[in-house]
Protein backbone atom coordinates (compact mmCIF):
# COMPACT_ATOMS: atom_id res chain seq x y z
CA UNK A 1 0.00 0.00 0.00
CA UNK A 2 1.01 3.28 -0.95
CA UNK A 3 2.66 5.42 1.90
CA UNK A 4 0.48 8.65 2.55
CA UNK A 5 3.10 11.26 1.01
CA UNK A 6 0.33 13.82 0.04
CA UNK A 7 0.77 17.51 0.38
CA UNK A 8 0.75 18.95 4.00
CA UNK A 9 -1.48 21.86 3.66
CA UNK A 10 -1.11 24.61 5.85
CA UNK A 11 1.17 23.10 8.02
CA UNK A 12 1.32 24.55 11.54
CA UNK A 13 4.84 25.23 11.76
CA UNK A 14 8.16 24.58 9.70
CA UNK A 15 9.65 21.60 8.71
CA UNK A 16 12.93 21.19 6.08
CA UNK A 17 10.73 19.57 3.60
CA UNK A 18 8.85 22.92 3.29
CA UNK A 19 12.40 24.27 2.12
CA UNK A 20 12.30 23.42 -0.98
CA UNK A 21 8.96 26.00 -1.51
CA UNK A 22 10.53 28.86 0.05
CA UNK A 23 14.03 28.29 -2.14
CA UNK A 24 11.41 29.26 -4.92
CA UNK A 25 9.07 31.93 -3.23
CA UNK A 26 11.44 33.63 -1.54
CA UNK A 27 13.68 34.71 -4.75
CA UNK A 28 10.25 35.33 -6.56
CA UNK A 29 9.67 37.56 -3.81
CA UNK A 30 12.26 39.09 -4.02
CA UNK A 31 12.34 39.75 -7.90
CA UNK A 32 8.76 41.04 -7.48
CA UNK A 33 9.25 43.51 -4.32
CA UNK A 34 12.54 44.81 -6.29
CA UNK A 35 11.05 47.66 -8.27
CA UNK A 36 8.93 48.77 -4.98
CA UNK A 37 12.17 48.60 -2.89
CA UNK A 38 13.31 50.88 -5.88
CA UNK A 39 10.34 53.50 -5.38
CA UNK A 40 11.30 53.10 -1.77
CA UNK A 41 14.69 53.64 -2.08
CA UNK A 42 14.85 56.47 -5.17
CA UNK A 43 12.03 58.37 -3.36
CA UNK A 44 14.71 59.35 -0.64
CA UNK A 45 17.37 60.39 -2.98
CA UNK A 46 18.98 63.79 -3.10
CA UNK A 47 20.00 64.97 -6.43
CA UNK A 48 23.70 64.11 -6.74
CA UNK A 49 22.37 60.50 -5.97
CA UNK A 50 20.05 60.28 -8.29
CA UNK A 51 22.47 61.67 -11.08
CA UNK A 52 25.47 59.09 -9.49
CA UNK A 53 26.86 57.26 -12.34
CA UNK A 54 26.97 53.79 -12.37
CA UNK A 55 23.51 54.11 -10.43
CA UNK A 56 23.18 53.07 -6.96
CA UNK A 57 20.29 51.06 -6.17
CA UNK A 58 19.96 51.84 -2.22
CA UNK A 59 19.81 55.55 -1.29
CA UNK A 60 22.91 56.51 0.80
CA UNK A 61 21.71 60.13 2.28
CA UNK A 62 18.11 60.10 2.39
CA UNK A 63 16.23 63.35 2.16
CA UNK A 64 12.28 64.21 2.18
CA UNK A 65 13.57 67.27 -0.60
CA UNK A 66 11.32 64.79 -3.77
CA UNK A 67 8.43 65.15 -1.07
CA UNK A 68 8.90 68.89 -0.65
CA UNK A 69 9.50 69.75 -4.40
CA UNK A 70 6.42 67.23 -5.46
CA UNK A 71 4.28 69.88 -3.22
CA UNK A 72 5.86 72.93 -4.43
CA UNK A 73 5.12 71.79 -8.08
CA UNK A 74 1.92 71.61 -7.00
CA UNK A 75 1.46 74.74 -5.57
CA UNK A 76 3.59 76.87 -8.21
CA UNK A 77 1.33 76.11 -10.91
CA UNK A 78 -1.58 77.52 -8.70
CA UNK A 79 -3.53 74.56 -7.28
CA UNK A 80 -2.19 74.25 -3.74
CA UNK A 81 -1.94 69.95 -3.20
CA UNK A 82 -3.80 69.93 -0.41
CA UNK A 83 -6.76 70.67 -2.70
CA UNK A 84 -5.39 67.19 -5.07
CA UNK A 85 -5.21 65.34 -2.11
CA UNK A 86 -9.10 67.11 -0.96
CA UNK A 87 -10.34 65.78 -3.80
CA UNK A 88 -8.76 62.47 -3.88
CA UNK A 89 -10.32 61.82 -0.03
CA UNK A 90 -13.60 63.01 -1.03
CA UNK A 91 -13.59 61.23 -4.10
CA UNK A 92 -12.04 57.70 -2.35
CA UNK A 93 -14.35 58.19 0.95
CA UNK A 94 -17.86 58.56 -0.85
CA UNK A 95 -16.99 56.02 -3.61
CA UNK A 96 -15.89 53.30 -1.52
CA UNK A 97 -19.00 53.77 0.72
CA UNK A 98 -21.35 53.81 -2.09
CA UNK A 99 -19.47 51.14 -3.60
CA UNK A 100 -19.38 49.36 -0.48
CA UNK A 101 -23.21 49.94 0.24
CA UNK A 102 -24.78 49.45 -3.27
CA UNK A 103 -22.75 46.24 -3.63
CA UNK A 104 -24.21 44.49 -0.78
CA UNK A 105 -27.22 45.84 -1.13
CA UNK A 106 -27.09 43.77 -4.23
CA UNK A 107 -25.72 40.94 -3.54
CA UNK A 108 -28.48 40.38 -0.58
CA UNK A 109 -31.07 40.49 -2.65
CA UNK A 110 -29.70 38.35 -5.60
CA UNK A 111 -28.89 36.09 -3.00
CA UNK A 112 -31.79 35.75 -0.73
CA UNK A 113 -34.56 37.62 -1.65
CA UNK A 114 -37.40 36.10 -4.50
CA UNK A 115 -38.13 38.49 -7.55
CA UNK A 116 -38.47 37.78 -11.14
CA UNK A 117 -35.30 37.78 -13.19
CA UNK A 118 -32.29 37.49 -10.44
CA UNK A 119 -31.13 34.46 -12.26
CA UNK A 120 -30.79 36.58 -15.41
CA UNK A 121 -29.10 39.34 -13.39
CA UNK A 122 -26.37 37.51 -11.47
CA UNK A 123 -25.52 35.74 -15.09
CA UNK A 124 -25.66 39.14 -16.87
CA UNK A 125 -22.86 40.33 -13.53
CA UNK A 126 -20.78 37.34 -14.31
CA UNK A 127 -20.52 37.83 -17.84
CA UNK A 128 -19.87 41.68 -16.85
CA UNK A 129 -16.77 40.15 -14.92
CA UNK A 130 -14.96 39.96 -18.18
CA UNK A 131 -16.19 43.65 -18.94
CA UNK A 132 -12.84 45.75 -20.00
CA UNK A 133 -13.53 49.06 -19.16
CA UNK A 134 -10.77 50.24 -21.70
CA UNK A 135 -12.83 49.06 -24.28
CA UNK A 136 -15.62 51.77 -24.28
CA UNK A 137 -13.88 54.89 -23.31
CA UNK A 138 -15.40 56.43 -25.62
CA UNK A 139 -19.37 55.43 -25.27
CA UNK A 140 -19.10 56.29 -21.59
CA UNK A 141 -17.97 59.80 -22.36
CA UNK A 142 -20.90 60.57 -24.41
CA UNK A 143 -23.18 59.30 -22.25
CA UNK A 144 -21.26 61.51 -19.49
CA UNK A 145 -21.19 64.32 -21.73
CA UNK A 146 -24.88 63.58 -22.48
CA UNK A 147 -26.03 63.61 -18.66
CA UNK A 148 -23.95 67.02 -18.39
CA UNK A 149 -22.11 65.03 -15.59
CA UNK A 150 -18.60 67.13 -16.85
CA UNK A 151 -16.93 68.53 -13.89
CA UNK A 152 -18.06 67.30 -11.25
CA UNK A 153 -16.94 64.92 -8.20
CA UNK A 154 -19.59 62.22 -9.26
CA UNK A 155 -18.20 61.60 -12.60
CA UNK A 156 -15.15 60.62 -10.98
CA UNK A 157 -17.22 58.28 -8.54
CA UNK A 158 -20.05 56.89 -10.45
CA UNK A 159 -18.10 55.12 -13.28
CA UNK A 160 -16.42 53.14 -10.99
CA UNK A 161 -18.51 52.18 -7.80
CA UNK A 162 -20.56 48.93 -10.03
CA UNK A 163 -17.53 46.08 -9.89
CA UNK A 164 -18.85 43.09 -11.36
CA UNK A 165 -15.89 41.57 -9.28
CA UNK A 166 -17.49 43.22 -6.44
CA UNK A 167 -21.03 42.31 -6.45
CA UNK A 168 -20.04 38.23 -7.36
CA UNK A 169 -17.63 37.82 -4.54
CA UNK A 170 -20.04 39.06 -1.73
CA UNK A 171 -23.04 37.16 -3.51
CA UNK A 172 -21.09 33.86 -3.31
CA UNK A 173 -20.45 34.53 -0.04
CA UNK A 174 -23.77 35.38 1.42
CA UNK A 175 -24.56 32.31 -0.37
CA UNK A 176 -23.05 30.65 2.42
CA UNK A 177 -25.22 32.00 5.23
CA UNK A 178 -27.96 29.32 6.15
CA UNK A 179 -31.26 30.86 5.37
CA UNK A 180 -32.69 29.63 8.85
CA UNK A 181 -31.12 32.91 10.61
CA UNK A 182 -33.15 35.26 8.25
CA UNK A 183 -36.37 33.37 8.57
CA UNK A 184 -36.12 33.07 12.45
CA UNK A 185 -35.25 36.82 12.23
CA UNK A 186 -38.47 37.35 9.88
CA UNK A 187 -40.43 35.55 12.57
CA UNK A 188 -39.35 37.99 15.16
CA UNK A 189 -40.76 40.52 13.07
CA UNK A 190 -37.69 42.38 11.30
CA UNK A 191 -37.84 43.91 7.91
CA UNK A 192 -35.60 43.39 4.79
CA UNK A 193 -33.88 46.08 5.54
CA UNK A 194 -33.09 45.41 9.44
CA UNK A 195 -32.09 41.45 9.00
CA UNK A 196 -29.74 43.10 5.94
CA UNK A 197 -28.02 45.60 7.83
CA UNK A 198 -28.15 43.62 11.59
CA UNK A 199 -27.48 40.20 10.34
CA UNK A 200 -26.21 39.69 7.28
CA UNK A 201 -23.60 43.24 7.47
CA UNK A 202 -21.74 42.13 10.01
CA UNK A 203 -21.48 37.99 8.94
CA UNK A 204 -20.16 39.08 5.16
CA UNK A 205 -17.92 41.97 6.60
CA UNK A 206 -14.83 40.22 5.63
CA UNK A 207 -16.95 40.43 1.60
CA UNK A 208 -17.72 44.29 2.38
CA UNK A 209 -13.82 44.44 3.41
CA UNK A 210 -12.73 42.84 0.10
CA UNK A 211 -15.34 45.43 -1.73
CA UNK A 212 -13.71 47.92 0.42
CA UNK A 213 -10.08 47.61 -1.26
CA UNK A 214 -10.90 46.52 -4.44
CA UNK A 215 -13.19 50.04 -5.04
CA UNK A 216 -9.98 51.76 -3.28
CA UNK A 217 -7.58 50.45 -5.46
CA UNK A 218 -9.48 51.73 -8.49
CA UNK A 219 -10.66 54.95 -6.60
CA UNK A 220 -7.51 56.20 -5.34
CA UNK A 221 -5.33 54.85 -8.25
CA UNK A 222 -7.62 56.29 -11.12
CA UNK A 223 -6.47 58.76 -13.49
CA UNK A 224 -8.66 58.56 -16.44
CA UNK A 225 -11.79 59.84 -14.68
CA UNK A 226 -10.08 63.60 -14.17
CA UNK A 227 -8.10 63.76 -17.57
CA UNK A 228 -11.36 62.66 -19.46
CA UNK A 229 -14.23 64.37 -17.77
CA UNK A 230 -12.86 67.29 -15.86
CA UNK A 231 -11.57 70.43 -17.15
CA UNK A 232 -11.42 72.54 -14.05
CA UNK A 233 -7.96 71.94 -12.56
CA UNK A 234 -9.10 72.43 -9.02
CA UNK A 235 -11.48 69.20 -9.16
CA UNK A 236 -8.15 66.87 -10.44
CA UNK A 237 -7.49 64.12 -8.17
CA UNK A 238 -3.67 63.22 -6.59
CA UNK A 239 -3.44 60.43 -8.71
CA UNK A 240 -4.19 62.19 -11.96
CA UNK A 241 -1.71 65.28 -10.52
CA UNK A 242 1.21 62.69 -10.40
CA UNK A 243 0.62 61.24 -13.70
CA UNK A 244 1.22 64.78 -15.24
CA UNK A 245 4.52 64.93 -13.58
CA UNK A 246 6.67 63.19 -16.15
CA UNK A 247 5.69 66.31 -18.32
CA UNK A 248 6.00 69.02 -15.31
CA UNK A 249 9.73 68.12 -14.46
CA UNK A 250 10.45 67.70 -18.49
CA UNK A 251 11.07 63.77 -18.12
CA UNK A 252 14.83 64.73 -16.33
CA UNK A 253 16.92 62.57 -14.23
CA UNK A 254 15.80 65.55 -10.89
CA UNK A 255 12.33 64.43 -11.82
CA UNK A 256 12.61 61.03 -11.14
CA UNK A 257 13.10 61.47 -7.95
CA UNK A 258 9.76 63.23 -7.60
CA UNK A 259 7.84 60.92 -9.74
CA UNK A 260 9.18 58.37 -7.33
CA UNK A 261 8.30 59.59 -4.32
CA UNK A 262 4.84 60.40 -5.95
CA UNK A 263 4.06 56.70 -6.65
CA UNK A 264 5.16 55.99 -2.79
CA UNK A 265 2.45 58.14 -1.71
CA UNK A 266 -0.16 56.35 -4.10
CA UNK A 267 1.22 53.06 -2.79
CA UNK A 268 1.66 53.09 0.76
CA UNK A 269 -2.41 53.85 1.58
CA UNK A 270 -3.17 50.50 -0.61
CA UNK A 271 -0.78 48.49 0.90
CA UNK A 272 -1.60 49.39 4.12
CA UNK A 273 -4.91 49.20 4.38
CA UNK A 274 -4.56 45.65 2.24
CA UNK A 275 -2.07 44.35 5.33
CA UNK A 276 -5.08 45.61 7.85
CA UNK A 277 -7.56 43.58 5.76
CA UNK A 278 -5.79 40.69 4.45
CA UNK A 279 -7.15 38.20 6.77
CA UNK A 280 -10.72 39.07 5.63
CA UNK A 281 -9.45 39.27 1.62
CA UNK A 282 -8.96 35.78 2.07
CA UNK A 283 -11.98 34.56 3.67
CA UNK A 284 -13.92 35.85 1.17
CA UNK A 285 -11.76 34.50 -1.72
CA UNK A 286 -12.42 31.02 -0.32
CA UNK A 287 -15.92 31.65 -1.52
CA UNK A 288 -14.64 33.06 -4.97
CA UNK A 289 -15.41 30.28 -7.29
CA UNK A 290 -17.33 30.18 -10.22
CA UNK A 291 -19.77 27.38 -10.20
CA UNK B 1 -43.44 53.72 3.50
CA UNK B 2 -41.55 51.16 5.70
CA UNK B 3 -42.75 47.62 3.75
CA UNK B 4 -42.00 49.40 0.65
CA UNK B 5 -38.36 49.90 1.33
CA UNK B 6 -37.98 46.70 1.91
CA UNK B 7 -39.08 45.44 -1.50
CA UNK B 8 -36.13 43.81 -3.44
CA UNK B 9 -36.04 46.71 -5.69
CA UNK B 10 -34.90 48.75 -3.16
CA UNK B 11 -31.40 46.64 -2.92
CA UNK B 12 -30.77 45.68 -6.75
CA UNK B 13 -31.90 49.91 -7.85
CA UNK B 14 -28.59 51.77 -7.10
CA UNK B 15 -26.64 48.80 -8.63
CA UNK B 16 -28.36 48.09 -11.39
CA UNK B 17 -29.12 51.83 -12.65
CA UNK B 18 -24.87 52.15 -11.97
CA UNK B 19 -23.85 48.93 -14.07
CA UNK B 20 -26.42 50.00 -16.58
CA UNK B 21 -25.15 53.55 -16.97
CA UNK B 22 -21.79 52.77 -16.97
CA UNK B 23 -21.07 49.31 -18.32
CA UNK B 24 -24.03 47.77 -20.06
CA UNK B 25 -25.11 50.52 -21.82
CA UNK B 26 -22.01 51.71 -23.40
CA UNK B 27 -21.28 48.06 -24.75
CA UNK B 28 -24.43 48.20 -26.74
CA UNK B 29 -23.78 51.87 -27.93
CA UNK B 30 -19.82 50.67 -28.54
CA UNK B 31 -22.23 47.96 -30.59
CA UNK B 32 -24.64 50.93 -32.20
CA UNK B 33 -21.73 53.05 -33.27
CA UNK B 34 -19.66 49.91 -34.96
CA UNK B 35 -21.98 49.97 -37.97
CA UNK B 36 -21.77 53.97 -37.81
CA UNK B 37 -19.44 56.78 -39.51
CA UNK B 38 -19.04 59.37 -36.64
CA UNK B 39 -16.17 61.75 -36.36
CA UNK B 40 -17.67 63.67 -32.81
CA UNK B 41 -19.17 66.18 -34.87
CA UNK B 42 -21.55 65.53 -37.29
CA UNK B 43 -24.13 63.25 -36.13
CA UNK B 44 -23.46 59.52 -36.55
CA UNK B 45 -24.03 58.05 -39.87
CA UNK B 46 -24.62 54.54 -40.70
CA UNK B 47 -22.60 52.67 -42.63
CA UNK B 48 -23.32 48.60 -42.15
CA UNK B 49 -20.73 46.30 -41.62
CA UNK B 50 -17.91 48.72 -43.89
CA UNK B 51 -15.97 49.33 -40.51
CA UNK B 52 -15.77 45.70 -40.02
CA UNK B 53 -14.66 44.95 -43.29
CA UNK B 54 -12.50 47.72 -43.56
CA UNK B 55 -10.95 46.47 -40.32
CA UNK B 56 -10.37 42.79 -41.54
CA UNK B 57 -8.92 43.37 -44.99
CA UNK B 58 -8.00 47.21 -45.65
CA UNK B 59 -6.08 48.44 -42.00
CA UNK B 60 -2.57 46.55 -42.39
CA UNK B 61 -1.84 47.84 -39.31
CA UNK B 62 -3.71 46.18 -36.81
CA UNK B 63 -3.68 42.61 -39.62
CA UNK B 64 0.05 43.63 -39.36
CA UNK B 65 0.97 44.57 -35.81
CA UNK B 66 -1.75 45.23 -33.24
CA UNK B 67 -3.66 41.91 -34.14
CA UNK B 68 -0.20 39.62 -34.23
CA UNK B 69 0.78 41.73 -30.94
CA UNK B 70 -2.22 41.32 -28.69
CA UNK B 71 -2.09 37.26 -29.54
CA UNK B 72 1.44 36.99 -28.97
CA UNK B 73 1.43 39.16 -25.98
CA UNK B 74 -2.24 37.89 -24.50
CA UNK B 75 -1.17 33.74 -24.94
CA UNK B 76 2.00 34.26 -23.34
CA UNK B 77 0.87 37.00 -20.45
CA UNK B 78 -2.33 35.30 -19.95
CA UNK B 79 -1.49 31.45 -19.26
CA UNK B 80 2.24 32.26 -17.61
CA UNK B 81 0.51 34.30 -15.66
CA UNK B 82 -1.97 32.28 -14.51
CA UNK B 83 0.26 29.35 -14.03
CA UNK B 84 2.22 31.49 -12.13
CA UNK B 85 -0.48 31.94 -9.87
CA UNK B 86 -1.02 28.67 -9.27
CA UNK B 87 2.25 27.45 -8.55
CA UNK B 88 3.16 30.20 -6.31
CA UNK B 89 -0.29 29.52 -4.47
CA UNK B 90 0.23 25.70 -4.57
CA UNK B 91 3.64 26.53 -2.95
CA UNK B 92 2.30 29.09 -0.29
CA UNK B 93 -0.22 26.57 0.92
CA UNK B 94 2.46 24.43 2.17
CA UNK B 95 4.25 26.64 4.60
CA UNK B 96 2.62 27.95 7.86
CA UNK B 97 0.85 31.03 8.31
CA UNK B 98 3.32 33.74 9.10
CA UNK B 99 5.51 33.27 6.32
CA UNK B 100 2.30 32.79 4.10
CA UNK B 101 1.18 35.91 4.75
CA UNK B 102 4.04 37.65 4.85
CA UNK B 103 5.32 36.21 1.21
CA UNK B 104 1.54 36.43 -0.40
CA UNK B 105 1.13 40.47 0.72
CA UNK B 106 4.67 40.78 -1.47
CA UNK B 107 3.74 38.80 -4.67
CA UNK B 108 0.00 40.46 -4.54
CA UNK B 109 1.45 43.57 -4.19
CA UNK B 110 2.45 44.99 -8.08
CA UNK B 111 -1.29 44.61 -8.42
CA UNK B 112 -1.98 47.62 -5.86
CA UNK B 113 0.39 49.80 -7.60
CA UNK B 114 -1.29 51.84 -10.60
CA UNK B 115 0.56 51.34 -14.27
CA UNK B 116 1.44 54.91 -14.34
CA UNK B 117 2.77 55.21 -11.18
CA UNK B 118 5.20 52.70 -11.73
CA UNK B 119 6.50 53.92 -15.10
CA UNK B 120 8.79 55.50 -13.59
CA UNK B 121 10.58 52.66 -12.57
CA UNK B 122 10.53 50.85 -15.49
CA UNK B 123 11.71 54.01 -17.23
CA UNK B 124 14.65 54.35 -14.63
CA UNK B 125 15.82 50.60 -14.76
CA UNK B 126 15.19 50.28 -18.85
CA UNK B 127 16.66 53.72 -19.77
CA UNK B 128 18.55 53.94 -22.97
CA UNK B 129 21.49 55.99 -21.25
CA UNK B 130 24.32 54.51 -19.69
CA UNK B 131 22.58 55.59 -16.49
CA UNK B 132 19.87 53.04 -16.87
CA UNK B 133 20.08 50.40 -13.89
CA UNK B 134 20.47 47.90 -16.81
CA UNK B 135 22.49 49.27 -19.34
CA UNK B 136 24.91 50.17 -16.68
CA UNK B 137 24.99 46.64 -15.22
CA UNK B 138 25.50 45.12 -19.33
CA UNK B 139 28.12 47.64 -19.50
CA UNK B 140 30.00 47.20 -16.61
CA UNK B 141 29.94 43.36 -17.48
CA UNK B 142 31.08 44.31 -20.61
CA UNK B 143 27.65 42.19 -22.34
CA UNK B 144 27.66 45.26 -24.74
CA UNK B 145 29.60 48.28 -25.58
CA UNK B 146 26.75 50.38 -26.55
CA UNK B 147 23.68 51.22 -24.20
CA UNK B 148 20.17 49.11 -25.82
CA UNK B 149 17.47 51.84 -26.76
CA UNK B 150 15.35 49.08 -24.79
CA UNK B 151 11.87 51.16 -24.58
CA UNK B 152 12.19 52.86 -27.61
CA UNK B 153 13.39 50.29 -30.06
CA UNK B 154 11.09 47.74 -31.75
CA UNK B 155 13.34 44.49 -30.95
CA UNK B 156 12.97 44.99 -26.87
CA UNK B 157 9.60 46.54 -26.03
CA UNK B 158 7.15 43.45 -26.68
CA UNK B 159 9.50 41.58 -24.34
CA UNK B 160 9.62 44.27 -21.81
CA UNK B 161 5.76 44.86 -21.76
CA UNK B 162 5.51 41.09 -21.34
CA UNK B 163 8.03 40.69 -18.62
CA UNK B 164 6.28 44.05 -16.46
CA UNK B 165 2.74 42.51 -16.91
CA UNK B 166 3.81 39.45 -15.68
CA UNK B 167 5.55 41.42 -12.92
CA UNK B 168 1.85 42.33 -11.96
CA UNK B 169 0.08 39.07 -12.58
CA UNK B 170 -0.60 37.76 -9.38
CA UNK B 171 -3.48 39.81 -8.76
CA UNK B 172 -7.54 39.03 -7.22
CA UNK B 173 -7.31 35.75 -8.90
CA UNK B 174 -3.79 34.82 -7.30
CA UNK B 175 -5.79 35.32 -4.13
CA UNK B 176 -8.64 33.53 -5.02
CA UNK B 177 -6.38 30.26 -5.86
CA UNK B 178 -4.51 30.21 -2.68
CA UNK B 179 -7.44 30.14 -0.65
CA UNK B 180 -9.57 27.34 -2.49
CA UNK B 181 -6.06 25.67 -2.11
CA UNK B 182 -6.31 25.71 1.85
CA UNK B 183 -9.62 24.94 2.07
CA UNK B 184 -9.63 21.68 -0.07
CA UNK B 185 -10.41 18.76 2.70
CA UNK B 186 -7.52 17.29 3.26
CA UNK B 187 -9.54 13.91 4.12
CA UNK B 188 -9.40 14.12 0.37
CA UNK B 189 -5.80 13.65 -0.04
CA UNK B 190 -5.90 10.69 2.30
CA UNK B 191 -8.63 9.09 0.38
CA UNK B 192 -6.77 9.31 -2.75
CA UNK B 193 -3.38 8.00 -1.78
CA UNK B 194 -5.41 4.76 -0.16
CA UNK B 195 -6.91 4.52 -3.70
CA UNK B 196 -3.54 4.31 -5.12
CA UNK B 197 -2.70 7.72 -5.84
CA UNK B 198 1.29 7.56 -6.56
CA UNK B 199 2.87 11.37 -6.42
CA UNK B 200 3.02 14.78 -6.40
CA UNK B 201 1.26 15.38 -9.96
CA UNK B 202 -1.05 13.20 -9.89
CA UNK B 203 -1.98 14.74 -6.74
CA UNK B 204 -2.10 18.32 -8.41
CA UNK B 205 -4.42 16.52 -11.23
CA UNK B 206 -7.07 14.23 -9.83
CA UNK B 207 -7.22 16.19 -6.21
CA UNK B 208 -6.13 20.09 -5.92
CA UNK B 209 -6.98 21.36 -9.44
CA UNK B 210 -10.58 19.53 -9.60
CA UNK B 211 -11.33 20.42 -5.75
CA UNK B 212 -10.87 23.78 -6.36
CA UNK B 213 -12.04 24.35 -9.80
CA UNK B 214 -14.51 27.21 -9.26
CA UNK B 215 -11.55 29.35 -7.72
CA UNK B 216 -9.77 27.98 -11.29
CA UNK B 217 -12.47 28.99 -13.16
CA UNK B 218 -12.79 32.66 -11.16
CA UNK B 219 -8.86 33.06 -11.26
CA UNK B 220 -8.78 31.99 -15.26
CA UNK B 221 -11.19 35.02 -16.07
CA UNK B 222 -9.49 37.27 -13.55
CA UNK B 223 -6.31 36.19 -15.88
CA UNK B 224 -7.46 36.53 -18.98
CA UNK B 225 -9.63 40.00 -18.63
CA UNK B 226 -6.45 41.29 -16.62
CA UNK B 227 -4.33 40.85 -19.70
CA UNK B 228 -6.25 42.28 -22.17
CA UNK B 229 -6.77 45.18 -19.56
CA UNK B 230 -2.92 45.47 -19.12
CA UNK B 231 -2.59 47.09 -22.88
CA UNK B 232 -1.73 50.50 -22.01
CA UNK B 233 1.42 49.77 -20.87
CA UNK B 234 3.23 49.84 -24.34
CA UNK B 235 2.37 53.64 -24.58
CA UNK B 236 3.36 54.29 -21.09
CA UNK B 237 6.90 52.65 -21.40
CA UNK B 238 7.75 54.17 -25.02
CA UNK B 239 5.96 57.40 -24.18
CA UNK B 240 3.94 57.96 -26.98
CA UNK B 241 1.09 56.51 -29.49
CA UNK B 242 1.60 54.70 -31.76
CA UNK B 243 4.64 53.08 -30.00
CA UNK B 244 7.60 52.37 -31.94
CA UNK B 245 7.34 51.11 -35.41
CA UNK B 246 3.86 49.25 -34.04
CA UNK B 247 6.04 46.76 -31.99
CA UNK B 248 4.03 47.45 -28.90
CA UNK B 249 0.96 48.41 -30.05
CA UNK B 250 -2.15 46.35 -28.85
CA UNK B 251 -6.00 46.70 -29.20
CA UNK B 252 -6.68 49.30 -26.58
CA UNK B 253 -3.65 51.46 -27.89
CA UNK B 254 -5.15 50.94 -31.35
CA UNK B 255 -9.05 52.17 -29.93
CA UNK B 256 -7.10 55.38 -28.22
CA UNK B 257 -5.33 56.11 -31.66
CA UNK B 258 -8.71 55.81 -34.10
CA UNK B 259 -10.97 57.50 -30.95
CA UNK B 260 -8.80 59.82 -29.51
CA UNK B 261 -6.43 60.85 -31.72
CA UNK B 262 -8.07 60.60 -35.25
CA UNK B 263 -11.76 61.03 -33.54
CA UNK B 264 -13.21 58.61 -35.73
CA UNK B 265 -15.39 56.83 -32.99
CA UNK B 266 -17.56 54.34 -35.40
CA UNK B 267 -14.34 52.66 -36.16
CA UNK B 268 -12.26 52.64 -33.02
CA UNK B 269 -15.66 51.21 -31.64
CA UNK B 270 -15.27 48.36 -34.05
CA UNK B 271 -11.92 47.76 -32.39
CA UNK B 272 -14.14 47.53 -29.12
CA UNK B 273 -16.26 45.04 -29.91
CA UNK B 274 -13.73 42.96 -31.47
CA UNK B 275 -11.92 43.37 -28.23
CA UNK B 276 -15.04 42.55 -25.75
CA UNK B 277 -15.84 39.91 -27.73
CA UNK B 278 -12.04 38.35 -27.68
CA UNK B 279 -11.83 38.45 -24.38
CA UNK B 280 -15.47 36.95 -23.84
CA UNK B 281 -14.52 34.35 -26.41
CA UNK B 282 -10.99 33.69 -24.57
CA UNK B 283 -12.53 33.32 -21.37
CA UNK B 284 -15.41 30.69 -22.32
CA UNK B 285 -12.59 28.64 -24.24
CA UNK B 286 -10.70 28.63 -21.00
CA UNK B 287 -13.99 27.18 -19.11
CA UNK B 288 -13.95 24.60 -21.75
CA UNK B 289 -10.56 23.34 -21.50
CA UNK B 290 -10.69 23.34 -17.20
CA UNK B 291 -14.17 21.85 -17.87
CA UNK B 292 -13.57 18.99 -19.89
CA UNK B 293 -10.18 17.95 -18.43
CA UNK B 294 -11.45 16.82 -15.30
Amino acid sequence: MAKFQGVNINPARYHKSQLKFYFVLIPMALFIALPIIFIVSHAFKPENELFAYPPRFFVRVPTLQNFRDLVSIANESGIPFSRYLFNSFVVTVLGVTMSVLFTSTAAYALSKLKFTGKKVLFEINTIALMFVPIAVTIPRYLIIANLGMIDSYFVLILPLIAMPVGLFLVKQFIDQTPDELIESAKIDGASEMQIFFKIIVPIVSPALATVGILAFQLLWNDTSGSSLYINDERMKTLAFYFSTLGARTGNTVAGQGVLAAASLITFVPNIVIFIFLQSRVMNTMAHSGIK
Amino acid sequence: MISKINRPAWFITPYIVLFSVFILVPVLIAVGLSFTYFNTIETPEFIGLRNYIELLTRDEVFMQYVLPNTIKFAFIVGPVGYMMSFILAWMLAQIPHKPRTVLAIILYSPSMTSGIAMTVVWTVLFSGDPTGYLNSILLQLGIVTEPIQFLTSADYLMNIMIIVSLWGSMGVGFLAMLAGILNIDKSLYEAAYVDGLKNRWQEIFYITIPSMKPQMLFGAVMAVVGTFQAGAIGVMLSGGNPTPQYSGQLMVNHIEDYGFIRYLMGYASVISVVLLLLVYGISRTTFKLLGERH
